[in-house]
């Protein structure tokens, strides 16, 4: 049996009256704490609203999943729904649409005519972004996601692009020119 | 029935009113509001965090871009915004309790707590010669003979708010807490007594604003460097007086439940303690009457050890009072010092509440009855010696 047997700190007579030096030893940690903090010299909580925390991101930090645009504006999702059957939390609803053939990109063929995420849901694992063979849905940095009901928490196409927005230089896979 | 009407003094009756209100509705309270506040603060401040300090003057509400904070320091209205909140509360009273006793518990708390400020000289005197007042104003309620015998008597009441507390709620953690604290406050008053024994044979006086005038002329109790402190009676009193100071300040401490004696409440144990079942302002009431407690008793604890209202060096600074005569910048001045006095105490409270760790309850009753009340007692036996030995003047 691995038992270690601890003694009991044998206290002093001073000690043990309690007022005389553990007192005094405690203030002087606790006055010393206080002083640090007078002077500023203690690193307390970031106060949120005022200041952010923006600038000091890492650069792999995952916020808020988005859709994303190409160079030529066309939208690199095409509705393949690998997202929405790795998501852990199911908080992707995907509705695919066909693109028509009179449009430029109609070799696509498909488009999300709807793409809905979660937001209360979502747990920000980035699994989307890491299946998603068109590189079309990234994590970005927005974090502060916020709405006043539950209807407003879920991110539909629309506002996923206006958060997204255009990503250049990735795979261009679909393009006439390459 | 007319004599007995002609006897009444109405300058004196609305004098005495004034000063009911103006310290115990204008400077107590807001003491008790402001030192929960401060409590916060220092707390904030002594683990390394902020404290609140985002509740200003809510100018938002009137359409204004910003709310007002003031003196540029955020969060000093946050008393007001906790008051509010404990007012807005539902106040919710359990099926299982003795409803009038419950009720009655929070009051029994906060009214002694208050009541014994009635003794405290919170000044000198004021000289009002310009309202036509022909005597200077003692700065007292009530200029009692038997001023500590009067706080003890009323001050070991607030033990009933606590016990009713206990029992009246009806479950076990606020049983328990009262339990403990009825035991705790019963051994450590003893101290609280003896420790005052000493300083009562010193002056041979119960009167507290006497006690005090004489620290102002002699030196204070644990300052005894002017006036017939410089004696060599008086110094060698010096050492009694130093413990008594230690122990009443103790005793204090385990009577009015704060840190290393709060086991009364001992949330970590007892959920609460005694007000495990109470909500809103009956929460709240029991909330100030442990900080208005607290404040009297540095008040007290002020008044009897270190001079009252008097100003260290005085009647060396030329800073002292002399009864009748004392202009009314100098008696303003003496009711500031008092108040400095108590808050610097309270401020060593708040140190020492986030410094020490609970006691455990045998240790608790181990110091109390076999160190303090001892030592106490040797104490007024050591008083007694010196002062046989040495004449005091």
């Amino acid at each position: 049996m691995a038992t270690v047997v601890v003694q009991r700190p044998k206290l002093k007579w001073h000690e043990k009256a309690f007022v005389l030096s553990t007192l005094w030893k405690g203030l002087k940690i606790t006055l010393g704490h206080a002083v640090r903090m007078l002077q500023g010299k203690t690193k307390v909580t970031m106060q949120y609203p005022e200041q952010k925390w923006d600038d000091q991101l890492p650069e792999w930090y995952r916020g808020a999943p988005t859709l994303v645009t190409d160079e030529q504006g066309r939208e690199r999702c095409v509705s393949c729904q690998l997202c929405e059957f790795i998501c852990p939390p199911k908080a992707i609803k995907i509705i695919p649409s066909e693109i028509p053939s009179d449009d430029p990109w109609a070799k696509v063929e498909k488009r999300p005519k709807e793409f809905d995420i979660d937001m209360i849901r979502c747990i920000y694992c980035g699994m989307c972004e890491e299946v998603c063979p068109e590189q079309a849905i990234f994590l970005r940095k927005d974090y502060a996601i916020t709405g006043e009901s539950r209807a407003e928490m879920v991110h539909n196409k629309a506002k996923l692009y206006e958060i997204g927005g255009v990503r250049e230089g990735l795979v261009n896979k679909w393009n006439e020119l390459k | 029935m007319t004599v007995l009407l002609g006897s009444i003094d109405l300058t004196f009756l609305a004098i005495s009113l004034a000063k009911i209100i103006v310290l115990t509705f204008m400077v107590i309270l807001p003491m008790v509001a402001y030192s929960v506040m401060a409590e916060r603060r220092g707390a904030a401040i002594m683990q390394d965090r902020v404290g609140p300090n985002r509740t200003n003057l809510p100018l938002t509400l009137l359409g204004f871009k910003k709310d007002l904070s003031i003196f540029g320091m955020g969060g000093l209205l946050q008393p007001m915004a906790d008051g509010l909140k404990f007012i807005l509360k539902e106040d919710f009273t359990p099926k299982h309790v003795r409803t009038f006793y419950f009720w009655l518990a929070p009051a029994l708390t906060m009214v002694p707590a208050l009541l014994t400020c009635a003794v405290l000289p919170f000044g000198s005197e004021l000289n009002l010669g310009f309202l036509g007042l022909a005597h200077p104003v003692k700065a007292v309620i009530a200029d009692l003979n038997v001023g500590p015998l009067y706080t003890f008597a009323i001050a070991s009441l607030g033990v009933y708010g606590i016990v009713l507390a206990g029992w009246s709620s009806n479950s076990k953690y606020p049983f328990l807490g009262a339990v403990r604290s009825s035991s705790q406050m019963i051994s450590y008053e003893l101290s609280l007594g003896l420790a005052i024994v000493p300083v009562l044979m010193v002056f041979g006086e119960l009167n507290l604003g006497k006690i005090a005038a004489a620290q102002d002329a002699d030196g204070w109790l644990v300052l005894p460097l002017w006036g017939d402190g410089l004696s060599p009676g008086r110094l060698l009193l010096w050492i009694p007086m130093l413990i008594s100071f230690v122990i009443f300040t103790i005793a204090m401490f385990a009577e009015t439940n704060r840190m290393p004696f709060d086991l009364p409440e001992c949330e970590t144990e007892l959920v609460a303690g005694y007000h495990t079942e109470y909500s809103s302002m009956k929460f709240a009431l029991f909330f100030l009457g442990e900080y208005a407690a607290m404040i009297i008793g540095s008040g007290l604890a002020v008044t009897l050890f270190l001079g009252g209202w008097s100003i260290p060096f005085g009647p060396l600074l030329g800073l002292g009072y002399t009864p009748g005569a004392t202009p009314l910048w100098l008696g303003l001045l003496h009711i500031a010092t008092f108040f400095a006095k108590v808050i610097v105490f309270i401020l060593f409270f708040i140190g020492v509440r986030w410094t020490v760790p609970r006691f455990r309850y045998d240790q608790l009753m181990k110091l109390g009855w076999l160190w303090m009340f001892e030592i106490a007692l040797a104490n007024v036996l050591l008083t007694a010696v010196i002062m046989w030995l040495v004449p005091l003047k």
